[in-house]
């Protein structure tokens, strides 16, 4: 059995980005993800990388472009506030084609809103990172072993398809403890970076990273062959998980730590004779749309229930996916308040059987 | 399965105390998760920390229902005395919390620990002594496997604390009340 360390999602978070050959991380201070910077501060110079406290977020993300731009595997880390400051510099990332990874540990807003965990910027991760035709990946750990897994995963596809990685997380997955283990998974095939600006003494043509396109036709052609990539990613790189969704009469959708809350809820509504199952996203974006039509399809679900930490953004991604052939349901907590298993069974038993 | 609630206030080592029993319940093989709750501040304010101890996966990492509820202030213990499960247990320090619970459904047991930790020379390990108490009615693990895990814990470099913690884990454990 692999070697179980005793971390928070933080600190796994930043181990795992070292392991998978992160060589350079540019963050700006913020709660709930310190744990992160820090880590990094202590352990990038002691195994060959460079952490960097940048001036504002500003420069950090563009540190992070020109670092993607000269081909090295890179990364920043921040919560909501920073994000928002960030938004120029991940659209230029995007217009350029480079890979890197941006952490979210997202806390309570809008405004600089308080430090406890939230998922109130789904609608900002999956949506409008920045201005411009464009996606960026999103990923969503449930557990701290996942923070760990699904970074190493974040940097081969930021590699594969040559665009920005999102992790998203939250204020409770970063800052609790659970063991993780550092296993290597199999590793993709990952392309050369022939693309980068890296010296070569004359020996080929010069590359150039750049997202300014004067000529409208060609600003569209870059803009469509895009389009063509985010169709490979919805077409091959879908996650999610279910639980007990086989024989269930009402589906609770929800990604990140409200799943974990959410799956004890299903526990517990089984246990008195409800047939709740769990569906749980892990990629955000592309969004498991075809599964959960699948599974509106089915004569025996009724009801779906989105349960968030945030009014209700998610909920709306759940709709479009299944063309409202089914009832869909809001729950959730905001602010920072962290919803019960209780007060999920509350509207599990509200809603189970469709409209009332 | 254990849910565990430690609560008091910032600087008591609650999250401490917490850190210890999921790294024990993760060498004996169980799953485990840890999650504190405290505000911006240092020192002081309310401080609290979800403990799950279980053979199975663990979902809700967040402790609403504690089945073991360690109390080291009169606000803690005010807050979550309802929350505690019918035939859980409750370990209030009762040099801090001076009144008793009103639940006959419950199990309390009170140890005057952050006294006890004064009159031994051992200011600060409150919140070991609590531990002690835990291992003693809790059924969660050995004495003598915990209290292992306890000092090896602590760093290298200072050895005395692990003698120390050993000792007040010692007193808690030892306490009748």
């Amino acid at each position: 059995m692999a070697q179980k360390y005793l971390m928070k999602g933080n600190e796994a978070i930043a181990e795992a980005a070292i392991r998978a050959g992160c060589k350079l991380f540019f963050g700006y201070p913020i709660t709930p993800q310190t744990e992160l910077s820090e880590y990094m501060a202590k352990n990038m110079p002691k195994r060959e990388g460079l952490s960097l406290q940048a001036e504002s977020e500003v420069a950090a993300i563009n540190m992070v472009l020109g670092a993607s731009a000269a081909g090295a595997r890179v990364m920043t880390s921040t919560s909501g506030p920073g994000i928002s400051l960030k938004s120029e510099g991940i659209s230029y990332i995007v217009g350029s084609d480079l890979p890197c990874v941006i952490v979210n540990v997202q806390r309570g807003g809008p405004g600089l809103g308080g430090i406890q965990p939230a998922q109130s910027d789904y609608n900002q991760a999956t949506k409008a990172l920045g201005h411009g035709d464009m996606h960026l990946i999103v990923l969503a750990p449930a557990s701290v072993q996942e923070m760990a897994t699904l970074t190493g995963e974040a940097f081969d596809l930021a590699d594969i398809y040559r665009t920005p990685v999102m992790l998203l997380a939250d204020g409770a997955l970063g800052q609790m403890m659970e063991p993780v283990d550092f296993e290597e998974k199999p590793h993709r095939a990952l392309p050369k970076k022939d693309w980068a600006c890296t010296g070569h003494g004359g020996s080929r043509k010069h590359n150039i990273v750049n997202s300014l396109y004067i000529e409208p036709e060609v600003l569209e052609k870059t803009v469509v062959d895009r389009f063509k990539k985010y169709e490979q990613i919805e077409q091959n790189e879908v996650k999610y998980e279910e639980y007990l969704t086989e024989d269930a009469e009402i589906i609770i959708v929800a990604y990140g730590i409200t799943s974990r809350i959410a799956k004890t809820a299903v526990r517990n509504a089984r246990e008195k004779g409800i047939k709740a199952g769990l569906f749980r996203p892990i990629t955000l974006y592309p969004f498991p749309e075809k599964q959960l039509d699948a599974l509106a399809d089915k004569e025996n679900i009724k009801t779906f229930l989105s349960v968030e930490m945030n009014m209700g953004q998610m909920v709306k991604d759940v709709k479009l996916a299944i063309s409202c052939k089914k009832d869909v349901y809001h729950f959730g907590r905001t602010g920072g308040v962290i919803p019960t298993p209780d007060e999920i069974l509350t509207n599990i038993e509200k809603y189970v059987g469709g409209a009332k | 399965m254990s849910a565990i609630l430690l609560a008091g206030f910032g600087g008591q080592g609650i999250l401490f105390a917490g850190k210890q029993l999921v790294r024990a319940g993760m060498e004996l093989g169980k799953q485990v998760s840890w999650l504190p709750s405290y505000g911006p501040e240092m020192r002081g304010g309310t401080c609290n920390c979800s403990v799950n101890v279980d053979d199975d996966a663990i979902g809700s990492p967040l402790v609403t229902k504690p089945d073991i509820l360690i109390a080291m202030n009169l606000p803690s213990f005010q807050k979550f005395e309802e929350k505690v499960v019918s035939g859980g247990i409750m370990i209030l320090d009762s040099s801090l919390i001076n009144i008793k619970t009103t639940r006959n459904d419950v199990n309390a047991y009170y140890i005057p620990a952050t006294r006890l930790a004064d009159e031994n020379g051992l200011k600060g390990l409150a919140n070991v002594i609590m531990l002690g108490k835990l291992i003693r009615v809790g059924s969660l693990m050995d004495y003598k496997f915990f209290r292992d895990s306890l000092q090896a814990s602590s760093p290298k470099s200072k050895p005395m604390l692990g003698e120390l913690n050993c000792k007040a884990f010692d007193i808690g454990y030892n306490y009748e009340d």
